[in-house]
């Protein structure tokens, strides 16, 4: 038996969680070098995934399957394919910078009881966190995968609940109390989309008598499983709700705002760049494998929501005050694009969305790190309390600019070629929805350019007259992003490379093909 | 009357005896029982003759051995086949010796061992003038506030008579689940419900408080215990017997021979009906299932503790299997009437507990109220009957029992001047005061709310694929969406300790005796083993689900 790479790369995490919780209280800065070796040791293993996985191999690769609980039919089951496997690179990518960037956002404010540690519980979560968001991208069993989706939930809401910023505008009272209640809000979002599911993982197992999502999948494709197409829509719609409140969705998507303007900034990048794909994620590898009827019948209704998502929160982030919740509003339009290009059903589409997920990623992480640096220096999440920032603090806004201009697509940075291939691809199919999604854009440039107009050109402020600019760590984790945005941007092969397969399988599993190029008919 | 006379009264006295037939029992598979009412025997001798000063010791160490070697003696039947392939009617059709009765007399021993550490605990409450005491009252007859009380405070007595009479309780549980007539069922109804009427009554503080809640329950117990015998009467009016093999014949159709004194009631359907539904009434109460809740919330919070925790967990497992039992062996024939009224009664059990479970401010009447919102989630598995609905109901008793104890023993560390504190407000910020035990009382809320990797989502998730292959599929709907109600309360609490900030007056965290810690530390444990690898347990489960007919 080879070596189970995929348990590997999950399992590092769990243990490193566990090590660095049982760090004494008083040895924090030894916990937090643990926990940033764990999460470095992660990443090799990621990139062992990535160097191990041919693309133009079988659809699951590197997989492991044992029983577990076999009274439910349950297996520990684990495959990727392309999409989990950039993915997966994203979040161990994502979760060393994300350390990095909250090195001291944890750090007990006043000594409370000797065995309060809360810096041990913030890096512990944070490892916890990704384990879980891990194996759940590699899960190939839905019940091994709704375990996994459902627990992240817990890890999360204690780094949403129990750390925010230092600086608030009302005083550490109403900080806490928003906090709590941006984490409860959260949690009772997800928890209701899970337990939705939860009804739709039972029916599937009664319709199906399994959870394997190849071995269900098979049955499908070779007649010998036959759904019923009420209860294909149902299990679907079960499934399809729990994935849209994490993604997340409109009308389902009011917790993020809270939870990302409550969170400390790297918290925020996790929410939103590691734990929401696997809402968009689980939609391509089980909506749209398990159910591929559902899916096409659903698919109309599901693009206008997307639309919606993707005007209403440009609009939306237009309107924000406050720096976070503008970049929440900013990632709501985003997921709508995610999710358009996913149900445009045409491989273009779904390469694209697949491909903007890892540049969302890349692009807010770049964005919400800086906001976050921005504001533990000023002390106000407000974008009025800011102004001329770019005279004090150059890189500081420089970089700042790149990740604005990097989330309203500009070409030559990441962003715009996932963006491009999303519209493309729901253009050949919907060109109504593709017209009106091209509005998102033009919004999209508004608010980034307007939130950077304000906070870093003009007058300087007397507030941020004596604000330092980027320290050597804040750079370190700055940096590498924005190579990697500029890298992705001229030459986005690498990645497509191994996306594109899983798409086009994926394709094949909804038996759709692409529209013909219809330049005869123009003419 | 002549001497010769009397003697041969005496001798025609003595005569019949060789003519009688002599009841057979089976000593050695009612053992688990008899193990128990005899230790409790003894403990009522200890109580008699021992002296007061060794009495705690001597009582602790009977129950213990005791428990354990009635639980020894369920996994000897066991391992015999008894809950298998020679499952059998023991001691004239009275008791049965079965996979159900053997699972779930094992999960009762279990659960009361580890309530039992919660009963010796003397560690918590300050010493009472250089005596070390228990969560119970120094004296239970002396009025509460009077001077006899403060006398037998002074003297250091505690009262001992809780662990005779927490196994007394146990053996009615141990006969309830596995009776197989209904006067059996009767009587360990009343076994194992009188000793927790009055273990109810004997907090140590708040007294008047758990004298009410004991008379409450007393009062509306008696009520069902009423009911229950009601409609035995009349099955028995229907069936002319009150065993369940017989009853489940004349239900299917076949009345085996007619009795002449009952000619006229005899397999007469409103008998059957009314009867039937007078029963399962009594079950019912005994469950906490709504409508007949009403007792739980007050009973729970005014019990002491211990008492409580030890309640909640083992005298539903009891009360289930009897239930289990009634609608399997004896109801099937009976189903399509029972059914539409139990999808009811869980529907309204599940929302109700979590609904109201929202305004609580007290933490031993919110478990209360979640234990009913639980009590609805098993049902929804007995309403299956199905092999896999008898299997994942043991499986969720199993997990929930474990669940409950350690929770409520949680409750009994977090203490103010008054006792346990057991206001929500005053846990605020207990995480970070007691980081350890927020978060143990944490794993706990999760498992109640059913998140994944704790025990309670996977006694969930057996029920409602039980339901759901059942059939149920809106009944299981309706349960996703009362626990993501319950979900809420639950999440309350957590929010309440973790993110907080902590009062100045606040509760402060007794250091406990292994004794507490071992319950806490045993609920831990089960609750994490059967979240991630349950498979041995719903084997276990899956193998004893088959009832004995």
């Amino acid at each position: 038996m080879s070596f189970p790479l995929l348990t590997a790369t999950a399992v590092l995490p769990a243990v490193g969680a566990v090590a660095t919780a049982a760090v004494p209280a008083a040895r924090r800065t030894a916990a937090k070098w643990l926990a940033l070796a764990v999460s470095l040791g992660t990443f090799a293993l990621a990139v062992a995934i990535l160097v191990r996985f041919d693309p133009g191999g079988a659809r699951y690769q590197l997989t492991e399957s044992h029983s577990w609980i076999a009274a439910f039919g349950v297996r520990y089951e684990l495959g990727v394919d392309g999409i989990a496997v950039a993915l997966i690179g994203l979040t161990a990518l994502l979760v060393p910078f994300v350390m990095l960037a909250g090195w001291h956002d944890a750090d007990p404010l006043e000594t409370g009881s000797r065995r309060w540690r809360p810096t041990q519980g913030f890096f512990a979560l944070i490892l916890a966190l990704e384990a879980m968001v891990i194996i759940s991208f590699e899960a190939t069993d839905v019940f091994l995968f709704y375990i996994f989706f459902e627990a992240m939930l817990i890890p999360l809401y204690f780094l949403i609940g129990g750390f925010g910023d230092r600086a608030h505008e009302h005083g550490e009272k109403a900080a806490s109390t928003q906090r709590s209640y941006a984490a409860v809000k959260f949690l009772l979002y997800n928890l209701v989309g899970g337990l939705i599911m939860l009804a739709a993982v039972i029916g599937l197992y009664v319709v199906a008598g399994s959870f394997s999502l190849t071995e269900i999948a098979q049955a499908r494709a070779n007649g010998s499983l036959h759904m019923a197409t009420g209860v294909e829509r149902w299990l679907f719609l079960g499934f399809f709700f729990a994935f849209a409140v994490k993604a997340p969705l409109w009308p389902l998507h009011t917790w993020l705002p809270n939870a990302m303007q409550e969170s400390t900034a790297p918290v925020a990048v996790l929410i939103t760049a590691v734990v929401d794909k696997v809402g968009t994620f689980a939609m391509l590898r089980f909506c749209l494998q398990l159910f591929p009827e559902a899916s096409k019948w659903a698919t109309p209704v599901i693009l206008v929501l997307a639309l919606i998502s993707i005007i209403y929160g440009a609009l939306l982030a237009v309107g924000q005050r406050d720096i976070k919740r503008l970049i929440a509003y900013a990632s709501i339009s985003h997921f709508g694009f995610i999710i358009m290009g996913i149900f445009a059903m045409t491989s273009q589409g779904q390469s694209g969305a697949t491909l903007y997920m890892v540049n969302h990623g890349l692009s807010t992480a770049v964005l919400m790190l800086i906001a976050g640096f921005l504001i533990s220096r000023r002390g106000s999440r407000l974008i009025a309390d800011y102004g001329g920032v770019q005279k004090v603090a150059p890189v500081l806004a420089g970089t700042f600019l790149i990740g604005g201009l990097a989330t309203l697509s500009l070409p030559g940075l990441a962003p715009f070629v996932s963006e491009f291939l999303v519209l493309v691809g729901t253009f050949t199919r919907y060109p109504a929805v593709g017209v009106v999604a091209t509005f998102g854009i033009v919004l999209a440039a508004l608010y980034t350019l307007v939130l950077y107009q304000r906070t870093m050109t003009g007058p300087v402020r007397k507030e941020v007259s004596a604000m330092p600019d980027l320290r050597v760590r804040e750079l370190v984790v700055v940096a590498p992003l924005i190579v990697l945005l500029v890298f992705l941007g001229v030459y986005p092969k690498p990645v497509t490379d191994i996306v594109n397969p899983a798409v086009k399988q994926t394709m094949s599993d909804v038996h759709k093909t692409d529209p013909k190029p219809e330049m005869e008919a123009a003419k | 009357m002549s001497a010769v006379a009397v003697h041969s009264l005496w001798t025609t006295a003595a005569d019949p005896i060789s003519k009688i037939d002599a009841p057979k029992i089976e000593y050695g598979q009612l053992s688990p029982t008899l193990i128990v009412v005899g230790a409790a025997l003894v403990g009522v001798l200890i109580e008699a003759f021992v002296p007061r000063k060794s009495r705690y010791y001597a009582q602790v160490f009977v129950s213990v051995v005791a428990l354990c070697a009635a639980f020894a003696a369920v996994v000897a039947l066991a391992a015999d086949g008894y809950g298998t392939t020679r499952a059998r009617i023991a001691a004239m059709g009275a008791i049965a010796v079965d996979g159900p009765s053997l699972f779930l007399q094992g999960t009762i021993l279990l659960a009361a061992l580890v309530g039992l550490f919660t009963f010796a605990e003397r560690r918590l409450d300050p010493a009472a003038h250089g005596n070390r005491v228990d969560s119970f009252a120094a004296q239970a007859a002396s009025v509460p506030g009077s001077d006899s009380e403060k006398a037998a405070v002074k003297a250091g007595f505690t009262t001992t008579e809780v662990f005779p009479l927490l196994l007394f309780a146990v053996a009615g549980m141990l006969v309830f689940p596995s009776a197989n007539d209904l006067l059996t069922l009767f009587v360990a109804l009343e076994v194992l419900s009188l000793p927790l009427y009055l273990l109810c009554a004997l907090a140590r503080r708040k007294r008047l408080m758990s004298q009410e809640a004991a008379v409450k329950y007393f009062l509306l117990g008696a009520f069902a215990s009423a009911f229950t015998l009601f409609g035995i009467a009349l099955l028995y009016g229907y069936a002319g017997s009150v065993s369940y093999a017989t009853i489940a014949q004349v239900v299917d159709g076949n009345v085996p021979r007619l009795d002449p004194a009952l000619a006229n009631t005899m397999g007469n359907d409103a008998l059957l009906l009314i009867g039937a539904a007078m029963v399962v009434m009594g079950l019912l109460f005994k469950v906490g299932a709504v409508p007949f809740h009403m007792w739980t919330p007050d009973v729970y919070q005014g019990a002491p503790t211990p008492v409580t925790g030890f309640m909640a967990a083992a005298t539903k497992v009891a009360a289930f299997g009897a239930l289990l039992r009634l609608l399997y062996v004896v109801l099937p024939g009976l189903r399509w009437d029972w059914r539409p009224v139990m999808w009811a009664v869980a529907i309204v059990t599940m929302l109700v507990g979590a609904i109201v479970a929202i305004t609580q401010t007290d933490i031993k009447r919110l478990l209360a109220y979640s234990s009913i919102a639980h009590a609805g989630f098993i049902l929804a598995g007995v309403i299956a009957t199905s092999r896999e609905g008898v299997s994942s109901v043991l499986f969720y008793l199993a997990a929930y029992s474990f669940v409950t104890i350690g929770a409520f023993a949680v409750v009994t560390l977090v203490r103010d001047a008054g006792g346990e504190a057991t206001h929500l407000s005053k846990w605020a910020g207990l995480g970070r005061r007691s980081p350890l035990v927020a978060a143990v009382f944490a794993v706990f809320l999760l498992a109640f709310a059913g998140i994944p990797l704790t025990s309670g989502f996977a006694g969930k998730f057996a029920v409602f694929k039980a339901a759901a292959q059942g059939g149920a599929v809106p009944l299981v709907v309706i349960g996703v969406i009362s626990s993501a109600i319950a979900a809420f309360f639950y999440i309350r609490v957590i929010v309440l300790m973790f993110f907080s900030e902590p009062r100045s007056e606040g509760p402060t965290v007794a250091v406990p005796s292994p004794l507490t810690t071992t319950a806490i530390g045993v609920g831990v444990a089960v609750t994490v083993v059967l979240g991630v690898a349950p498979q041995y347990f719903l084997d276990l489960a899956n193998q004893a689900g088959v009832f004995v007919r």
